[in-house]
């Protein structure tokens, strides 16, 4: 299959998530973490930690990184990759801002 | 067209695994790897069978390689696939599921089957045996329904076994052969002591017993016929009497086979393509059964089949007993004969029992109960055979006795040859550390944990690791140096306390500020650290910052594996009601909550509570008038009664009045880590006090007051900090140690650390002594309390956070092709 279109979806405002914190989305059988940082960038990834399956959404959320509930992994916002010695990587969406409305990109989802 | 030689392997246990690791660090595509696995899984490690059944590890926690292992390294791995046959003709085996592959070397590592002996009765289901992962399944399962275990055979594995299911609950009898237990590794003194510790734990030990029969009704084993006459009940018998080398299949190949299949020290079979290693091997007449032998014979053979020459010289081998709380290790020879000589060292109130055994001044045998740390430095002057005449004198007292400059411990670890097992959890050897160190420019402990995985298991061998990383870093590492809080900052968490207050630094932003953070916002190590002890210093002026909260704090639940909660309600004192009771059962029925468990801290934990379902059950609790446990906390837990004078015969005070009134002046407090209290209405200490952070013990004349005491990774009795009369005093005093934790320990510091770390006779000197310092604490902690006891879970049903407990948004999402 081709590049599909992007859908982008209004999922919520930026006031919803904390700062340094995330918000869920839920998606059919998926969810989707949005995570917000202090400087309010936005990201998305799928709630899961490649090492079991961890909530990342639960995470503390620093420097652009999350680190994992379970078992401390730490998670890149940008790129879905485990830092340091771990290996593994979280699918990662594409999410945007249009002023303070937060925009996922559904095409990627179904 | 690949030039890649094929190479095959019979067998995927700890031996060819490593095998494989030492192959692909040096030639990662010098060949095309296909193994054969009789067993339905990947590589595990064998030797954490034994904490496994014990419960204290799960199988997920024992993978060495996991399917991605195998995938990156392009080896194809059948699983549950048996080769019974080779073909030295044609280069070829074939296996159990129908495949045939050609080889161009062949591995065989069939390793050992256990020795069943055809006893009446030996066929019965329920008569299994201990050696690989469905072992423990079987057994695991047994302990869930039946009670009565019977393990035959005191060597080493059987006792694990009898340990492990004793953990799991059952009633166990070991039935033992000779007169004492490991009677091959250990000498009449250690088996007796060993006999008592088993005994101890409450496992049935029966020496210089024989078995007749294994009885059963129904094809089902039922019991045990002893040739005394004796009968023993049984649900499972366990049959742990030894092992033999696997050789069928090396033998229907026509190879060279006496009790194991011969090799040479080229690890080469008499044909020269197949090579064998691990327990299905016999070189020069010695059969090994113990992890060291065999990655020495994996790094031999790795060596010789990239064309190398290297020789396997034989093993000496050590032995430790994997049971948790007895400490064992013995390595040599230590038969009495005239030409011996011993050292012996008893300390029967420790338990400690030490015997070397010397011939023309050499260690020839060691054996060490109690205490086992001068093991491997033991064992490493056997394996030199180190003239030892120079240090005779107080040779038995260990290592860290030994003064002079050829002894010290650094001399030692630089003395250990490049293979020497530093870890073995992991089977980490000496240069695999060095090697690490220098290739990756690790330089803390937490990176070549990281990077090694050794010392990231039990621990026990962080001190041989840090030696090393001296060794290999010089002074750019100082294992007594500061640790740093995190990688944000180069100050360590005494320094960061100290300098919150001298610079009243009162928010995360203005520490890392003040305290010049290498990190923009810190990392989740330092944050939580921070805002503790802003929280605590400032109890007033700071606002607590809940992004910087693990989340269990942050929802006021204990997250679980599977990304559900578990939720404890407060019984104070371990008190409750019906009342309370009925209100459980509803709200357990009421959000189908699948697990409810009486928890160690006297109260009810209702586990697999969906995020979403977490307000509507805290609203239907606090209208019973329950209020959060703080089962999740770094604060306040619990504190565990008796029922003291208003029930016992024997109570000297009211330790349940004495209990709820501590649990309700203390709740809401946040502390360093877990705070858990007791309070026993006598000395016979129906409620453990003396393994709590803080107990109380209740006398006629009043009240010992314990603290820093330990049951959890670390096991330790409480210290007492002394006795007062009132309850008043007793309530003063504990608060006031408190209040002294929380400002001084380091965040998850747990007491038993703090108060090892500041001194005993430092903190009674200000809680006990100094009546005016006590009392400032317990101002200071009364003085916080006001702004720390407010419901997290009322304050939640009444909106606060809200943003925690739902979805930002549900997209309903259409097909899209």
């Amino acid at each position: 299959m081709n590049a599909v279109a992007s859908l982008w979806v209004e999922v919520g405002t930026l006031c919803d998530i904390p700062k340094q914190g995330a918000r869920c989305v839920v998606a059919g059988e998926k969810t989707i973490a949005v995570f917000r940082t202090l400087d309010d960038q936005v990201f998305a990834l799928e709630d899961k930690c490649p090492h079991k399956n961890g909530p990342l959404s639960q995470g503390i959320v620093h420097d652009g990184c999350v680190t994992c509930p379970l078992h401390n992994w730490v998670i890149s916002l940008a790129t879905g990759q485990a830092q340091g010695a771990d290996e593994g990587e979280t699918r990662t969406y594409p999410v945007k801002l249009e002023g303070d409305t937060i925009l996922l990109d559904a095409a990627g989802l179904a | 067209m690949s030039t890649k030689q094929k190479l095959v392997i019979i067998g995927n246990g700890m031996a060819p695994g490593r095998m494989l690791e030492d192959l692909f660090d040096t030639a990662p595509d010098a060949f095309e790897v296909t193994i054969f696995n009789a067993e339905p899984r990947v590589n595990y490690n064998r030797l954490m069978l034994s904490p496994v059944l014990s419960g204290e590890k799960s199988y997920a926690d024992i993978i060495t390689h996991d399917d991605d292992w195998y995938a990156q390294h392009g080896v194809t791995l059948y699983k549950s696939a048996r080769v019974d046959q080779i073909d030295r003709d044609a280069k070829t085996v074939t296996a159990s599921n129908g495949v045939t592959a050609a080889y161009d070397k062949l591995v065989i590592a069939t390793g050992s089957n256990p020795i069943m002996i055809p006893l009446p009765g030996h066929d019965l289901e329920g008569v299994i045996t201990y050696r690989d992962l469905d072992d423990v399944e079987i057994m695991l399962d047994a302990a869930k329904a039946k009670k009565h275990a019977v393990v035959i055979g005191g060597g080493l594995l059987g006792l694990e076994a009898a340990a492990g299911l004793r953990m799991q609950g059952m009633d166990v009898t070991v039935i033992h052969l000779a007169n004492t237990l490991m009677e091959r590794q250990l000498d009449e003194s250690a088996g007796h002591l060993l006999e008592e510790a088993f005994k101890a734990r409450g496992v049935t030990v029966k020496t210089g017993a024989n078995t007749s029969a294994i009885l059963g009704t129904d094809g089902k084993v039922s019991g045990v016929a002893l040739e005394d006459g004796t009968h023993l009940e049984a649900d499972i018998v366990c049959m742990a009497v030894g092992i033999r080398p696997s050789v069928a299949v090396a033998k229907q190949a026509g190879l060279a086979v006496n009790r194991g299949i011969l090799v040479g020290d080229d690890m080469r079979t008499d044909d020269p393509d197949i090579f064998a290693l691990g327990e299905c091997v016999e070189h020069n007449g010695q059969c090994y059964g113990l992890v060291a032998p065999l990655y020495e014979m994996a790094s031999v053979l790795a060596d010789n089949l990239m064309g190398g020459h290297a020789a396997y010289g034989g093993s000496v081998t050590a032995t430790k007993l994997k049971v948790t709380g007895v400490d064992l290790y013995s390595a040599g020879d230590f038969a009495k004969d005239d030409d011996r000589e011993e050292i012996v060292l008893r300390d029967a109130v420790g338990g400690i029992y030490k015997r070397l055994v010397l011939q023309d001044n050499k260690i020839i045998g060691a054996v060490l109960y109690g205490e086992t740390s001068d093991g491997p430095w033991f064992f490493d002057l056997l394996k030199k055979q180190t003239d030892i005449s120079e240090m005779r004198d107080t040779l038995i007292f260990g290592q860290a006795f030994q003064g002079a400059e050829p002894l010290d411990p650094m001399a030692a670890v630089a003395a250990l040859p490049d293979d020497a097992e530093i870890c073995g959890c992991n089977g980490i050897c000496k240069s695999k550390i060095t090697d690490a160190i220098a290739s990756k420019g690790l330089t803390t402990l937490d990176d070549v944990r990281a990077h090694t995985k050794a010392s990231s298991s039990c621990g026990t061998c962080t001190g041989l690791v840090e030696q090393l990383m001296v060794l290999s870093l010089g002074d750019a590492y100082n294992p007594n140096a500061v640790t740093p809080m995190c990688g944000c900052t180069d100050l360590g968490h005494s320094d960061v306390r100290r300098l919150i207050k001298a610079k009243e630094l009162k928010t995360i932003p203005a520490v890392q500020q003040a305290l010049e953070w290498k990190t923009g916002t810190g990392c989740a190590k330092c944050r939580p650290a921070l805002n503790y002890y802003l929280v605590c210093d400032w109890p007033d002026e700071y606002a607590d910052d809940y992004q910087s909260r693990f989340i269990n704090e942050r929802v006021h639940a204990n997250i679980q594996k599977d990304g559900t909660y578990s939720v404890v309600p407060r019984m104070w004192g371990g008190m409750t009601s019906s009342n309370e009771l009925r209100t459980i059962a509803d709200v357990v029925d009421k959000y189908e909550i699948p697990a409810v468990k009486v928890t160690g801290g006297q109260r009810i934990d209702m586990l697999g509570i969906k995020k979403e379902d977490l307000l509507d059950v805290w609203a239907d609790l606090g209208k019973a008038g329950f209020v959060s446990g703080q089962a999740y906390a770094k604060g306040l837990r619990t504190v565990k009664t008796c029922v003291g004078t208003n029930w016992c015969r024997f109570g000297t005070q009211d330790s349940t009045g004495l209990g709820i009134r501590l649990e309700k002046f203390m709740w809401g407090s946040w502390t360093p880590a877990k705070l858990k209290m007791a309070v026993s209405g006598c000395p016979r200490n129906c409620a453990e006090a003396t393994c709590k952070d803080i107990g109380i013990i209740c006398v006629d004349s009043g009240f010992e007051i314990h603290f820093a005491g330990a049951a959890g990774l670390d096991i330790k009795g409480t210290e007492v900090l002394g006795h007062v009369a009132t309850e008043d005093e007793a309530l003063e005093h504990v608060v006031a140690l408190a209040q002294m934790y929380r400002e001084q320990g380091h965040y998850l510091e747990r007491i038993y650390k703090w108060a090892k770390r500041i001194g005993l006779d430092k903190i009674r000197e200000q809680i006990l002594d100094d009546a005016e310092k006590r009392k400032h604490y317990f101002d200071r902690f009364v003085f916080s309390q006001k702004f720390a006891q407010i419901d997290p879970w009322d304050e939640r049903v009444s909106g606060k956070d809200k943003h925690e407990f739902k979805p930002m948004a549900t997209l309903a999402l259409e097909a899209a092709e």
